[in-house]
Formats: structure tokens, sequence, C-alpha cells
């Protein structure tokens, strides 16, 4: 068949899909579909794809290949765009498919405990026989600070400024951006062989550590312990989870198995990011809590504890257990 | 061919191509961001500030969420930042399929990589060393920079008395001819009669009238008799 032959014959065809796709394309967020055309957008578009490889088999000219492989590039994207519905899609990850994500690298999570709780404990006991360790990775104003942040005469526990209700919404917006950021940062420098991953880690490992063992040797406990335990839950294990991710994203590097490297990265990537979407969630969450909870004076010790110890609970619970299937031990 | 082009087969079974952005282009998409963060940050914290701690409290989630996810915003919107867009760029996975949210995520999260050690210098030698002009973040994400086609303009080649061929041409030669037909309007008369003039010992003869029998076998090739 000559070139003319053939596109007089499909003419029409081409047509009718370049306006099918214009349509799809303005009705991007729409899920109404009017014409009944719409249903056959897939078996069109095998059309077009086969006068696609027809044209170039037959040698026709450049400018007909050209315009029939944008028909199928355009096709193509109409036919693979996600177009679930966004909230469903929020749900299922949060009740499913993070926690699933979780407890498929649970030895990647035990690992990156270890080298964040390992360092904390170590330093926590030198800072609490000896406070002098505490200067080692602060100097005194930020000691001294500190110190005044938790000082039972303080009203305002864990802060510098008075508690009122816009401070509380003022310190939501730094808690978020400064852990999340954290957060992301540990992650992201997984991929640079995981030595920014593991120094992220060990480094927070020993700072909050070190505070912690500091302020107990003071005997502060009774503003410090209650102040951090609730957050903590969320905050400490949102921490750990994003240097999981990071060291997940550094392993193929190493040990990339029976694939290539990159194949392998691309792999353990699309895992990670997972895994780390799920911990800026509980970073948010934490930064919630810290904010409204517990910085809040009105409350009980008691209380206070009881509340965190309700929230490690959940925290594990819900790592643990939810999404869990009938194939899953 | 050697080309900055990707080539991929969709389970259609044809072939089919992006045409791959580079670094330069890259750099200048990303400087009108960098602009556009800016202004954004600029304006909430004339606007913000003013209105006392829950002010900063706001200002600082909008620069939280303008750092890391301006990108994935629009990625996931439109396939590409407004400087990119600009550029006529677009992102999209390595089988031209459009970005989801993970593969967007991940590529703009590990820019943090990328950037190490400092203005993204590692990121840029990767592009370099990268047959697709990936940095880190393209390539974990398995995502490409492309450029979106023009739309294409209907050309058609000059109408004439269709002729055959004197000799059989191969089908590279016949699409050769066609090509030449059809690029008349971006060729200047005196660069038309050149290039036919290399065909003369086919069309047995010169200058302008070489040019009319190519297109006289254009015709033929397209329409037949």
């Amino acid at each position: 068949m000559k070139q003319a032959q053939f596109e007089q014959k499909y003419q029409e065809r081409w047509q009718g899909f370049e306006r099918l796709i214009q349509d799809l394309e303005k009705r991007k967020n729409k899920r109404q579909i009017s014409t009944d055309n719409h249903y056959d957008f897939p078996k069109i578009y095998r059309d077009i794809c086969s006068h696609y490889a027809i044209a170039r088999q037959r040698y026709y000219s450049p400018v007909l290949i050209r315009r029939l492989h944008a028909l199928v590039l355009a096709g193509q994207v109409q036919l693979y765009r996600h177009q679930t519905i966004w909230l469903w899609k929020v749900f299922e990850f949060v009740l499913a498919t993070f926690p699933q994500m979780f407890r498929k690298h649970i030895k990647v999570f035990w690992l990156a405990t270890a080298l964040f709780y390992g360092p904390a404990v170590a330093m926590g006991l030198a800072c609490y026989m000896d406070s002098q360790y505490m200067y080692s990775v602060m100097d005194r104003w930020q000691v001294a600070e500190m110190e005044y942040m938790y000082d039972p005469e303080n009203k305002n526990i864990g802060r510098k400024e008075e508690r009122e209700a816009d401070t509380d919404f003022m310190m939501f917006g730094y808690y978020i951006f400064n852990n999340v950021s954290i957060g992301f940062r540990t992650f992201a420098s997984g991929i640079l062989l995981g030595i920014g991953t593991l120094f992220i880690l060990f480094y927070n490992g020993i700072v909050i550590g070190g505070v912690a063992g500091y302020l107990t040797q003071l005997g502060y406990t009774e503003t410090f312990w209650p102040f951090v335990s609730g957050h903590g839950s969320f905050e400490l294990t949102a921490i750990v989870i994003s240097g999981m991710a990071g060291l997940i994203l550094a392993r193929p590097i190493f040990a990339p198995g029976n694939m290539t490297r990159i194949n392998a990265l691309k792999r353990a990537a699309q895992d990670s990011i997972q895994l780390m979407i799920g911990a800026a969630l509980m970073l948010f969450i934490a930064a919630f809590i810290e904010a409204f909870w517990s910085s809040s004076t009105s409350v009980p010790i008691s209380v206070k504890l009881g509340v965190a110890a309700v929230l490690w609970a959940g925290v594990t619970l819900y790592l643990s257990l939810a999404g869990r299937t009938r194939s899953e031990h | 061919m050697l080309d900055t082009t990707k080539k991929f087969e969709v389970p259609e079974g044809v072939d089919l191509e992006l045409r791959l952005a580079g670094p330069v282009i890259r750099i200048n998409a990303w400087l009108i961001d960098a602009a556009i963060r800016l202004a954004i940050i600029v304006v909430a914290f004339f606007t913000l500030t003013w209105l006392g701690k829950v002010g900063i409290g706001v200002m600082l989630l909008i620069y939280f969420l303008t750092e890391w996810f301006y990108p994935v915003f629009f990625e996931l919107k439109q396939g590409a930042t407004p400087g990119k867009r600009l550029f006529n760029l677009y992102v999209c996975h390595d089988d031209g399929t459009p970005v989801n949210w993970q593969s967007s995520m991940l590529r703009n999260l590990l820019r943090v990589a990328d950037f190490f050690p400092f203005a993204y210098a590692l990121g840029l030698l990767c592009m370099l060393a990268n047959r697709d002009f990936k940095r880190l973040g393209d390539i974990a994400a398995g995502t490409v920079v492309v450029y979106r086609e023009k739309e294409s303009i209907a050309i058609s080649i000059l109408d004439a008395e269709p002729t055959p061929l004197p000799v059989p041409l191969t089908l590279t030669e016949q699409r050769a001819i066609l090509d030449f037909a059809e690029r008349h309007a971006y060729l200047s008369e005196s660069r038309q009669q050149e290039l036919a003039n290399h065909l003369s010992e086919l069309t047995t003869k010169q200058g302008e009238e070489g040019v009319k029998e190519l297109y006289c076998y254009a015709n033929w090739l397209l329409k037949g008799q």
C-alpha cells in the first residue's frame, strides 16, 4: 500500500484518537467519562501502535512516522496514568502497606535500632556517671540552655519561652521543619554508601542519650522524662525507621544479590521510600504531641507517663500487627 | 546513531523514543524553580511574621513544604515543575509512563545526596557519567527528564507529476528522497539545488530541474500513479 492510501484510510481514526487524548488530558481530575468512545481507548491505542509499526516497517515518510510516534507516546501516557482515589490510597498505605513493608525488612530495623540506641545507652550511662562527658558533644552554653529548659524551677518545661497557645503552634511548625528534615536527610544520605545514615543515627543517639543521662544525674527526672516519653514513642521510632530506610538504600551497592547494582538499587529504593514516608507521617504525629501535649504543665506526671506507656504500646502494636495477612508469620 | 535519545519498547511491541534533557537546560530550569521557591518564602515571611507566633509557625510549615515538596507537588500534578515546563521538559519513568508518588518523592528527597558536597556537584558528575543524564535520584527512582515533543506541523510535499524511479532504490534511499521533499519549507532554494545535484546521476538533471525531478519521484513513492 502506498503511503497516501494508508494515510487516507486511517486519517479519520488518527484524528479521532487525537481528539480523545485531548479530551482525556482536559478531564485529568474528573472521573466521569462522557462518550462511549473512551471505552474503546485501549483498542484504538493498540491499532495506532500497529499503524506506527507498519509505517516504520514500510519506510513511510519521516513526518508521518513522527506524527504516529507522538500519538503512541501520548496514548501510552493516558493508558498508564494512575487513576486511583487519592484518599483511599492514603488509608491503604497507613493501614497496610507501611507496616507490612516495615515487617518485610524487620532485620534492618533491628540493625538501625542497635546503631541508634547502642551509642545512646553508652553515652547515657557515661554522662550519668560522669557529667563531664556531656561537654564532649555540646559546648557549655548549650549545656546551660538545656539545663535551664528542664529545671524544675522553670514553669515552661522543654522550652525557653513562656508557654501559650500560640507558642504551641509556633513550636509545632518548628518541630515539623526540624525533625522531618532530619528524617529525610538520614534517609537520603544512605545512598552515599550508607555513611551519612550511619553518622546521623550515631550522632543523634549520642546527643539524645547524653542529654538523658546528664539530666537524670542532675536529678531533673520529674521534668525531663514525662516531657520526652510521650512523643518519643513516635519520634525515636520514626528516626530509627528513617535510618532503616537509608540502610536499605545503601545495601544494594555492597550486596546487589543476583541483579545488577542499578537494578538492585531501583528495587530497594521503591521499598525504602515507602518506609521513609511512613516515618515522616510518624514524625508529624510526634511534632503534634510534642507541641500540644508534652509541654503542658497542668497535667500530673502520672497521667503523662500513663499516656506515654499507651503511646509506646500503640506504636509497637501498630507496627507489628497492622495489615497482617494470613501468609505473614 | 549517536544521539541523546532513549529507546524503549512498549508492551504493544513497538519501539518508542524519548529525547533526553542534558545538564545545562536542567540547571536553567532549576534556577527558575529556585527563584520561584525563594519568592514564595519571601512573600510568606513578610505576610506571616505580622501575625505573631502563629504566623511564624505557619511560615515554618510553608518553608518545610517548599523545601521538600515543591517539585513533588508539580511533578504529580503536571509532570514538571514550572521551571521545567518553561523549557518544555518533563519527568517520566524509564518506560515513558508518568511518574507516581513513590518515584517523585524518591528523586526529590535524594537531592540531598545529589547536592553533596555543595551545589549539586555529585549530581552533576553523575549526570555527566550516565548515559541518560541521570543524577543519583533519577537512578534510584528509575526516572528520566525528557523534552516534550513539539506539536508536529502538518507538512505536505509539493504536488508534482508522479514519476517512477529510473532504477530501483533501497527503502532507506527512498526514505531519504521523501525526507528531502518534506523539508522543502525549511531549505532555501539554493540549498535544495545543492542537495539535488548530488543525485544528478539518478535524475540526469542539474539545478532547479533536478529538484523538480526529485519531487516527482517523491510523489510517486507517496502516491503511486
